[in-house]
This record gives C-alpha cells, sequence and structure tokens, in this order.
C-alpha cells in the first residue's frame, strides 16, 4: 500500500497513479489548469478533479486512545471539503492532521496508514513541518489574532519568511484584507489593535494573516461556532471567494453551513469515516442509514 | 400595636450575631498586620530620618550619603563636646597641635556615611538580577514550551521546589564552597552575584513559568500555522506577553536580593573597603573585587561593634537608606512592566 516516498514537498509531485494533470506550484499558480472553478456547491462538476490529499487507511492515536479508525479520503483541488459529525467523532483530530498540528499535544501519534499531499507523505521523517504549515494554513474555532496591530497580524507569517520590505507588505497587507473582505471596514485603522475588532471582524482577520502567506490549502476548524447569524454569513461568503483559489477544508457542527458552502462532505461517526459525497448526495440522498439521521437531526 | 408579622423578619436563632463576629475577626486580622507593618516602618522612619536628613539646607545629610564611613571621635575642647569624624579631626589637630593629646573616645563607622555600600548594594542586586532572570527565563522557557512531561522534568520541578526552601544561609556556604573555594573567585562581586542568582532562581523560574502559561495557547498555535518555527513563536509571540508577569515576579526577587545578608556574607560582602568599586586597575579586577553592602552594614554596626547612641544612629540610617533603595528599584520595574503590558494587551 505504500508507494515509493516522493522526495521533497517543493517539487510539484505529479498526482500519482496516472491523475491527468499535475497539482500547481504554490508560488505561480498556473492559470491553464482551469476546469469551472468557483461552481456553486452542490452542482454537478467535473468527475475527474485531481487528488490533492490522499489519505489512506489511517489510524490515529491519543496515547492509548484511538480516535480515528481506517480513514481512506481524497480531499480535491479547489474544492470545499466539509467534515460533519457529531462532537468527538475525529473530524477535528482528522483536519490538525493534515498540517500536523496535532504534534503539538503529547502522546498523539499515526499509528497506520498515510497522508499524501501532492503525493508526499508528510508523515514521513524527512518532511519538514514548517514548509508543511506553510503550505497548509489554518484558521482556529477560537479566533486568534495576535494582540498586535491590524498590520503587523497580517505581516506576521511574511516577515517570518523573511519578507521585509515595506512596499511589498504594504501591497500583501491590502490584498490579504481585501481577500478576506475586511479592507473597507479596517483600512483606516491598520495601526489598531487587532483585539480590537468585532468577533467576526477577527475571525476574517485570522483568514487574512492565513492566505497572506499564500498557502495551498486553508482548514477551517469551527470558524463560525463563536459567531453570530450576520459574521457567519460573511465568512461564509468569504469561503465561497476562497474557494476560487485555495482549497478548503472544513470542520463544522452546522449542517446547514456544510450544505451551503461544500462541494463534498465527509461524514464522520465514533472515529470512522462512515460517508463522503457530493455535498448534495450527502444531504438529499445519503446511502449510510447513520449519515441519514445525523443529516435529518434525528441524532447529534 | 405590633406590626404586622411578615415573613422575612430576622429571627434571633439566624446567625447574624456570629455572622458578624466572623467578619470582625477577619477584619481585626487585617488590621493587626497592617499595624505591625506600620510600626517596623514607622520605627525605622523616625529613627532614621534623623541621620538622613538635617534641619538646615540643603536638609539632606549628604556626608552620610556620598561618603564612606569613619571612625567617630568625640572629645571635650574649650569646655564644648566636640564629634568629629576621623579625617575631620586629624585636621582639627594640625590646625590646633594642642588638641594632639585631648582624652577623646572614639567609635567604629559612626561617622562619615554608607555610600559604598549604597553602590555595592546597587551592583549586587543588578548583577545577580540579570543572571538570575537569564538562567531562570531560559529554565521556564525549557520547562513550559519544548520539554514533555515525563518523570524527569517532574523530578527538575521537584528541585526547583526544594530549592526555594533552602534557608538562605545554606546558599551562602554553597556560595563559599563553589565560587569562592573551588572556582577560585575570593571573596567577589562574582561569587555575590551568582550565589544571590542561586537563591531566587526558584522565584524566577516558578513565576516565570506561570506567566508563560499565561499567554494563550491559540497565539502559539496560530504562529506555528503560519509556518512559524517553536522558537520563532516563542520569541516573537510568546515572550514579549509574558514579560509583564515574569518582572512583576522578579520585583520580589529584587527585595530579596537587595535583603538577604547571609549570602553574601562569606562570598562577596567586606566590612570595610578604601575603595570603591570602579577604582581598579584592569576591567578584570571589576568582578573579583568584594564590595560593601547595606544588609551587611547593618549586621556589622548592629553586632560587631560595641552598642551605643552614636551606633543606633547609623543603623537606623542605613535602614532607611535600605529601604527607600529598594522600594526605587522596584518602583523602576513596576513602570517598565506598566510599559510593556499597556503595549500588549488582550
Amino acid at each position: 500500500m505504500v508507494t515509493a516516498a516522493l522526495p521533497v514537498m517543493e517539487s510539484p509531485a505529479s498526482a500519482p497513479a496516472g491523475a491527468s494533470s499535475a497539482g500547481p506550484a504554490s508560488d505561480a499558480p498556473p492559470k491553464t489548469a482551469d476546469r469551472p472553478a468557483g461552481v456553486a456547491p452542490g452542482m454537478v462538476r467535473a468527475p475527474t478533479s485531481p487528488t490533492l490529499i490522499d489519505i489512506r487507511n489511517l489510524d490515529f492515536f491519543y496515547g492509548r486512545t484511538q480516535a480515528l479508525h481506517d480513514i481512506n479520503l481524497k480531499i480535491e483541488h479547489r474544492k470545499v471539503t466539509a467534515f460533519i459529525g457529531p462532537s468527538g467523532c475525529g473530524k477535528s483530530t482528522l483536519l490538525r492532521c493534515l498540517n500536523r498540528m496535532n504534534d503539538l499535544i503529547d502522546g498523539t501519534r499515526v499509528g497506520r496508514g498515510t497522508i499524501r499531499i501532492h503525493g508526499v507523505d508528510i508523515y514521513q521523517p524527512d518532511v519538514d513541518v514548517i514548509e508543511l504549515r506553510k503550505r497548509v494554513g489554518m484558521v482556529f474555532q477560537k479566533s486568534n489574532p495576535f494582540p498586535k496591530s491590524i498590520y503587523e497580524n497580517i505581516t506576521y507569517g511574511l516577515r517570518l519568511h523573511g519578507k521585509t520590505d515595506r512596499a511589498q507588505l504594504d501591497e500583501i497587507v491590502e490584498k490579504s484584507l481585501r481577500g478576506a473582505a475586511l479592507w473597507d471596514e479596517v483600512k483606516d485603522r491598520l495601526d489598531a489593535s487587532g483585539l480590537g475588532l468585532s468577533g467576526g471582524q477577527q475571525q476574517r482577520l485570522c483568514i487574512a494573516r492565513a492566505i497572506a502567506v499564500e498557502p495551498e490549502v486553508i482548514l477551517m476548524d469551527e470558524p463560525c461556532s463563536a459567531l453570530d447569524p450576520v459574521a457567519t454569513a460573511k465568512v461564509e461568503e468569504l469561503i465561497q471567494e476562497l474557494r476560487t483559489r485555495f482549497t478548503i477544508v472544513i470542520v463544522t457542527h452546522n449542517m446547514q453551513q456544510a450544505a451551503r458552502v461544500s462541494d463534498r462532505t465527509a461524514f464522520f461517526y465514533l472515529g470512522r469515516l462512515i460517508e463522503y459525497n457530493d455535498t448534495r448526495d450527502i444531504f438529499t440522498n445519503p446511502a449510510n442509514p447513520q449519515t441519514e439521521a445525523y443529516v435529518s437531526g434525528r441524532f447529534g | 400595636m405590633n406590626p404586622p408579622d411578615h415573613a422575612f423578619r430576622p429571627r434571633p436563632e439566624s446567625g447574624h450575631r456570629r455572622e458578624r463576629a466572623v467578619f470582625w475577626l477577619f477584619r481585626m486580622a487585617t488590621y493587626f498586620i497592617l499595624a505591625c507593618g506600620a510600626a517596623v516602618f514607622l520605627n525605622i522612619f523616625f529613627k532614621g530620618a534623623g541621620t538622613v536628613f538635617t534641619a538646615s539646607p540643603p536638609f539632606i545629610n549628604t556626608t552620610f550619603l556620598t561618603e564612606a564611613p569613619e571612625s567617630l571621635y568625640v572629645f571635650e575642647w574649650e569646655g564644648r563636646k566636640r564629634e568629629m569624624g576621623d579625617r575631620e579631626f586629624r585636621a582639627f589637630k594640625e590646625q590646633n597641635p594642642a588638641a594632639a593629646n585631648v582624652k577623646t573616645e572614639s567609635f567604629v563607622y559612626s561617622a562619615g556615611g554608607i555610600w559604598p555600600c549604597i553602590v555595592g548594594t546597587v551592583l549586587l542586586v543588578v548583577g545577580s538580577m540579570t543572571i538570575a532572570l537569564a538562567l531562570g527565563v531560559s529554565a521556564a522557557i525549557y520547562l513550559n514550551e519544548y520539554a514533555r512531561d515525563g518523570a524527569f522534568i517532574r523530578f527538575i520541578r521537584l528541585a526547583i521546589l526544594n530549592l526555594a526552601g533552602v534557608p538562605s544561609i545554606v546558599f551562602g556556604l554553597f556560595g563559599f564552597g563553589m565560587f569562592v573555594i573551588f572556582f577560585g573567585w575570593n571573596v567577589s562581586l562574582l561569587a555575590g552575584w551568582f550565589t544571590l542568582a542561586f537563591m531566587v532562581l526558584p522565584v524566577v523560574i516558578t513565576a516565570s513559568e506561570e506567566s508563560l502559561k499565561a499567554v494563550p495557547k491559540g497565539f502559539r498555535e496560530g504562529s506555528l500555522a503560519l509556518g512559524a518555527t517553536r522558537w520563532q513563536t516563542i520569541r516573537k509571540n510568546v515572550l514579549p506577553y509574558a514579560l509583564p508577569g515574569i518582572l512583576t515576579s522578579s520585583i520580589l526577587g529584587i527585595a530579596r536580593v537587595a535583603g538577604e545578608t547571609a549570602p553574601i556574607m562569606f562570598t562577596a560582602a567586606y566590612v570595610v573597603r578604601d575603595k570603591l568599586p570602579w577604582e581598579v586597575e584592569r576591567i578584570a579586577d571589576f568582578f573579583f573585587q568584594g564590595v560593601m553592602a547595606l544588609p551587611y552594614h547593618i549586621y556589622v554596626v548592629s553586632s560587631k561593634i560595641p552598642q551605643n547612641e552614636y551606633t543606633e544612629r547609623v543603623q537606623y540610617g542605613t535602614a532607611f537608606v535600605f529601604l527607600v533603595i529598594v522600594a526605587l528599584i522596584a518602583t523602576a520595574s513596576i513602570l517598565l512592566r506598566n510599559r510593556l503590558r499597556n503595549r500588549y494587551k488582550w
């Protein structure tokens, strides 16, 4: 099951098993690889979307407790994939495996299986976690702007990676804030603290901070669970815009949200992937009775 | 004409009296502490003020603050009682040769001032706090940010906890054996710095760890998720926010370092020294010289020389100056902390 390990993340490694087009390098996304990006969710898409993240037979443990059982999942390039399921089903755990944030928790380990991004097993020893996290950004459940100015929040990641040219930074700050639909609200107070913003603005600031470093994938861990409906609507709208440029994986408790924003939905229960399909099929025509019970609100 | 009975009338057995008694007990305990503190401070203030302040301009006894200690000579001259410091007395004898054989009483350290002690204490505090903060914050970062919990880390924490309970005289002996004898630094600033630093290390480590823990986990995760290394995260997004807390705790450390006598007794303090610390031939000598220090000076003038009305002035004057200096250093740290705290708020 384990194929020969591909050397580095840097090379836009060709997708495994003869998938037609290679994943684009993050630095210069080729304009050629155009499939109908930005189709409204739930619509029928071309069935041959290339796989960006390929999870195979994944077992994951917190100490002796097994949190994930034999997960097999292919996340497609420039699609919004939603993970749904009741609390403790392992959806957040799986999300945090994708940029190895679980490494920060003592006693966690991948027991079996692989996660490949661009065909590279991200848990093999010669993968640099720093490089991985640059390419796979994350937005957290609790918005966590740093107690710095809005400007410094956005430039934080860029400065880490050695960008110090002021004009260039200014440009990226504006671009990122526009990208996060926040520019018009904060353009006059970039030097104000990021913590002075409202909850929804803070979360969009965190999204802006994540896209400023130009990742390929953005992981969102229940990004709207602490927001009111208006702020939630804005973030969802934003996700619609981001899906043309990024591959988005979103964990959510809110099934309507999953139905609204995602192209593909994975339903988890007790650490197992129960069903994974097009969002419309999951919500209208689930194959599994457990999925049906959950999405129709009978439990969870 | 009794008032109409109602449900919420106080009843005799409802415990109001006991409630009031307990409340007064706690209040009295607090007032008692306040009274004790006030008694100590006022005592030192009133007795020391006589030495530090003067009745005539410039109202401050500059001799006491800027001169080295001298012996005091008391004698009768032309029917009047005279009090003179060593140098003044010698000059007086040259002017009045007849005074050469006058009958005098002398009291050591009762004239002059305590300038060398002030200098020595400030040097000891600055040096040892620098060492303690550098070592302590590093250790706290390791324990809180890098180390994985295990038997070894628990053992280290236990050791730190135990270290906090070691009496200061034991630190003094340790410093004497380790730095003065084994390293051959003799009685020196350097030996005193390290001895005092080791003494406050447990406080600094524990408090730094608490401050680091108080920084929300989200800041670390947010930074790491942007592709920062752990050290970048700590340096840019954890330590700056923890610094006010670390400084707060080090204020306690400052008071302790400045005040302890036992650790410097064998390692850094001289009873008397003619030269000021910066009067050295080579820069390296600066670190290997002993200094006078305020707490040790108080100890010497209180227990090593015969007591009389003249020594009491020095004792309380020194204690007064000592309290003021500790208060000044603490105030400076508080101001610095407040500035840092205003910069980062969450």
